[in-house]
C-alpha cells in the first residue's frame, strides 16, 4: 500500500497516530516515574492533537469540545494528579529498569505485528486509512497492557492503564470521527473517577505492605499457602 | 418514562444524601428506604412494559428482557439492605471499619445500584460500558473497606483486572461504532442497540468478528469467565459480606446481559457468513471451561466465601454455554438459571454472613456445628446448599433440568460434560458442607443475634419457581426468549 493514495489531512493524523504509538514504547522503557508521567503527558496532547486535525477536516463542531476535554484531562489533570502523589509519596527519584529491556521491545514489535495481522482482513473493503489507525490504537492499548505486566510498581502500572486509555481515545476519534458526546462524557468521568481511586489506592497498599511494588501482593493465591512452605 | 426516571433518580439522589448523612443507625434505614423505593419503581416499570410492550427513549429502552433483571436487581437490593443494616452496625460497633466507612459503604451501595440499574436500562452501547465501568469504581472500595493486607490486594486485583477488561471491552464497542459508520444513515446513532439491531445483517462481518472478541473478553472478565476470573474470588471473600451476596446476585448477571446484547448483534451481522454461530461457538467454548475449572476448583477451597465465590463462577458458566447453545429452550433455561441463581447464592452468601460472625472466622475448617449452636443457621446454610446444587424441589432443578434437555437435543456430547460437572461440583460442595453443619460445635461457641427474613424470603422464592413456575413469570421469559432467538418456546 502507498501512502501517497491519501489525503494530505489523512496522513498528517497518520504521523500523529506514528508518534503515539513511538511514545509507547519510550514509556515502556522509561526507568524514571517522573520522566514517564511527563512521556504520558505528551502523548495526551498528540491525541489531543488528533482530535483537532479530525475536528478542523470534518468541521464536526463536537469534536472541538472533544479536543480540549482530552487535552485538559490526558494532558492536565492526570499528569499532575499522578506528579502530585508521586511527590506526596516521596518517589520523585524512584527508578526501576526493566529487567530485560530488549526483550520487553521485541514484545512490543510482536504486538504491533499482531495488531497488524489482526486488521488484515479489512484490507478488502478498502479501508487502507482506518486499517492502519486501528492497528496502530490496538497496538498502544496492548503495548499498555504489557507496560502493566512487566512493571512491578503501582504507579508505574497505572501509566499503562492510562496509555491504554489513550489508545482507546485514539481509536475512538480517528476510526470513527468521535463517539456521541455523552459517551465521551461518560468516558472522561469514569477516567477521572479511577484516578482518584488509584490515588487512595497508592496510600492504602502502601500501608499494608509498607511498599509500593506490588508484587509483594502475594497473599491470596489458589497454591498452597505460605506458611506450609516454610514449615 | 416516569417510572424509568424514578428508578434511576432514586439511587442517585439516595446515594448523594447517604454520603452526607451522619448518624449511623439512620442510614441503615434510609438505605433501606431508598430500595424499597427503587424496587417499586421497578415493579412499576414491569407492569408498564407487561401493558405497553416496549418502553423506549432517545437513549433508553426497556423490554421484556431487561425489565425482568431490573425486577431481580431491585428485588435483590432491598433483601440485602435488610440484611446490612444490623449486620453492617455490627461490623462498626466491633471497630472493624470507622463511621466514614460506614458512609462511604452505604453511598457505594446505591450507586452501585444505580451503575447496574444505568446498564441494564440503557439503549445506548456506550452508556452501557460506562456504567459497567462505574460498578466497578462504585464496588472497589468496598471490596478494600477492612483495610487488612488480604482486602487491599484483592480489591487491588480486582480494580486492575476488571480495569483492563473493560477497556478491551471499549475497543469492541469502538470497533462496533465504526462498523455501524458505513451503515447508518445518521452516524451519532452508531451506538444505539435498537438501531444497530434493526440493521444487524448489514454490518461488516469481518470488523463484527475482531469487535465481538474484545468484548467477549471484556466483559466476561466481569462475568468471571475463566481465565479472567482470578478477581472473582478474591473480591468475594475479602469484601463485607452484603457486597459479596450483591456482585455475585446481581454484576455477573448484568455482565452477562450486556455478551448477550452484544451477541445478538453479532449473530444478525454474521448470518450470512461461513461461520453464523461463531459468536455461539465462542460463548460455549468459554462457558464449559469455566464450568468445569471452578467445579473442580470447589474441592479445594479454604475459605466459605471463596468456595462459594467458585459456585458463582460455575453457574455464570453454565448460563454462558446455554446462551451461546441458543435456541429457545436453552435461551429459557439460561434466563430462568440466572433468576433463580442470583437469588439462591445471595441467600447463601446472607446465611454465610452469619455463619462466619457465629464462628468468628472464614475458614472452613473453624466452622463447625452450625446446627447445634443456632439451627437457623445451618439449617438456611444447608438448603441454601441443596438448593444452588440442583437438587429438587428447588428452581435450580428446574433450570438445569431445562439446560440439560436442550443440550441433549442439539449437541448430546456436551450433556456427558455436564452432568459430570454438575455430579462433581456437587461433591465440592458437600464435602465442606457437612462437617461445618453437622460436626461437633466448639466449645464455648454461642448463637448470634441472626436476622434470616431476606434467606427465608429467596428461599422460599425458590422452592415456588422448582415446584411451578407462574403463568406471568413464564409468559414474562418466553417473552424474553422470543426477543432473543426469534422463537416462541411456550
Amino acid at each position: 500500500m502507498t501512502l501517497t493514495v491519501l489525503t494530505l489531512l489523512q496522513q498528517f493524523v497518520l504521523l500523529l497516530a506514528a508518534l503515539v504509538l513511538f511514545l509507547s514504547f519510550v514509556l515502556l522503557a522509561q526507568p524514571r516515574l517522573i520522566a514517564a508521567i511527563h512521556l504520558f503527558a505528551w502523548q495526551g496532547a498528540l491525541i489531543a492533537a488528533v482530535t483537532l486535525t479530525v475536528a478542523l477536516a470534518g468541521h464536526a463542531h463536537h469534536l472541538y469540545f472533544s479536543a480540549l476535554l482530552t487535552l485538559v484531562l490526558k494532558a492536565l489533570l492526570i499528569p499532575w494528579m499522578l506528579h502530585r502523589l508521586v511527590r506526596r509519596l516521596g518517589l520523585e527519584r524512584h527508578t526501576e529498569a526493566l529487567r530485560w529491556p530488549a526483550l520487553a521491545m521485541m514484545a512490543g514489535v510482536a504486538l504491533v505485528i499482531f495488531s497488524y495481522w489482526l486488521v488484515v482482513p479489512m484490507v478488502e473493503q478498502g479501508l487502507a486509512f482506518t486499517r492502519n489507525i486501528v492497528a496502530v490504537s490496538l497496538a498502544v492499548v496492548l503495548i499498555g497492557l504489557l507496560m502493566m505486566v512487566l512493571r512491578q510498581q503501582a504507579v508505574a502500572q497505572v501509566l499503562g492503564f492510562m496509555s491504554m486509555e489513550n489508545g482507546l481515545f485514539l481509536a475512538a476519534v480517528s476510526a470513527t470521527a468521535g463517539m456521541p458526546l455523552v459517551v465521551e462524557l461518560g468516558v472522561a468521568f469514569d477516567v477521572l473517577v479511577a484516578m482518584v481511586l488509584f490515588g487512595v489506592f497508592f496510600f492504602q497498599i502502601r500501608e499494608s505492605i509498607d511498599s509500593l511494588d506490588v508484587d509483594r501482593l502475594n497473599r491470596l493465591t489458589e497454591t498452597v499457602d505460605n506458611e506450609d512452605l516454610i514449615q | 418514562m416516569t417510572a424509568l426516571l424514578l428508578l434511576l433518580l432514586t439511587p442517585l439522589l439516595g446515594g448523594l444524601t447517604l454520603a452526607l448523612l451522619r448518624p449511623l443507625n439512620l442510614a441503615g434505614w434510609l438505605n433501606l428506604a431508598v430500595s424499597l423505593l427503587t424496587l417499586g419503581a421497578a415493579v412499576w416499570l414491569a407492569w408498564l412494559v407487561a401493558t405497553v410492550g416496549v418502553i423506549a427513549g432517545p437513549y433508553f429502552r426497556v423490554d421484556a428482557f431487561n425489565v425482568y433483571l431490573v425486577v431481580l436487581t431491585a428485588f435483590v437490593g432491598v433483601t440485602t439492605s435488610i440484611f446490612s443494616r444490623p449486620y453492617m452496625r455490627h461490623v462498626c460497633a466491633s471497630g472493624k471499619i470507622s463511621a466514614r466507612s460506614m458512609r462511604v459503604y452505604h453511598s457505594m451501595y446505591q450507586a452501585f445500584m444505580l451503575t447496574m440499574l444505568l446498564a441494564l436500562t440503557t439503549d445506548n452501547l456506550g452508556v452501557l460500558w460506562v456504567a459497567v465501568e462505574g460498578a466497578t469504581l462504585a464496588t472497589v472500595l468496598l471490596v478494600s473497606l477492612y483495610r487488612t493486607p488480604e482486602a487491599v490486594e484483592a480489591a487491588w486485583k480486582y480494580f486492575i483486572l476488571c480495569g483492563v477488561g473493560i477497556a478491551l471491552a471499549l475497543f469492541g464497542t469502538v470497533l462496533t461504532y465504526f462498523a455501524a459508520q458505513h451503515v447508518m444513515a445518521d452516524p451519532a446513532a452508531g451506538l444505539t442497540w435498537s438501531a444497530l439491531y434493526e440493521r444487524a445483517h448489514e454490518l461488516n462481518p469481518t470488523v463484527m468478528r475482531i469487535a465481538f472478541v474484545f468484548l467477549l473478553v471484556g466483559y466476561g472478565t466481569k462475568v468471571g469467565l475463566v481465565p479472567m476470573h482470578q478477581w472473582l474470588p478474591d473480591a468475594h471473600s475479602e469484601g463485607p459480606t452484603p457486597m459479596s451476596a450483591v456482585l455475585s446476585g446481581l454484576l455477573l448477571n448484568v455482565a452477562l446481559y450486556a455478551v448477550v446484547r452484544v451477541k445478538m448483534l453479532v449473530d444478525g451481522s454474521l448470518a450470512t457468513t461461513a461461520t453464523p454461530h461463531l459468536a455461539g461457538a465462542l460463548l460455549m467454548g468459554f462457558g464449559l471451561v469455566s464450568f468445569v475449572v471452578a467445579g473442580l476448583f470447589l474441592h479445594r477451597q479454604r475459605d466459605i466465601k471463596r468456595m462459594f465465590s467458585y459456585s458463582s463462577i460455575e453457574h455464570m458458566g453454565l448460563m454462558t454455554f446455554a446462551f451461546g447453545l441458543g435456541g429457545p429452550l436453552a435461551t429459557f433455561g439460561a434466563l430462568l438459571h440466572m433468576l433463580v441463581h442470583s437469588l439462591t447464592k445471595s441467600a447463601i452468601f446472607v446465611t454465610v454472613g452469619h455463619a462466619t460472625h457465629l464462628a468468628g472466622t472464614q475458614a472452613i475448617d473453624q466452622i463447625r456445628g452450625l446446627i447445634r449452636t443456632q439451627p437457623a443457621i445451618g439449617w438456611s446454610l444447608l438448603l441454601g446448599v441443596v438448593a444452588i446444587a440442583g437438587f429438587p424441589p428447588f428452581g435450580v432443578f428446574t433450570s438445569e433440568f431445562l439446560l440439560l434437555t436442550a443440550t441433549m437435543q442439539s449437541q448430546p456430547w456436551f450433556a456427558v460434560v455436564l452432568l459430570t460437572g454438575l455430579a462433581v461440583a456437587f461433591a465440592g460442595l458437600f464435602r465442606h458442607l457437612h462437617p461445618m453443619v453437622y460436626g461437633p460445635a466448639p466449645e464455648g461457641q454461642q448463637p448470634v443475634q441472626a436476622n434470616l427474613l431476606p434467606v427465608f424470603i429467596h428461599l422460599g422464592l425458590v422452592l415456588w419457581l422448582g415446584l411451578s413456575i407462574p403463568d406471568f413469570l413464564a409468559v414474562w421469559l418466553d417473552r424474553a426468549t422470543q426477543l432473543i432467538t426469534g422463537m416462541h418456546l411456550l
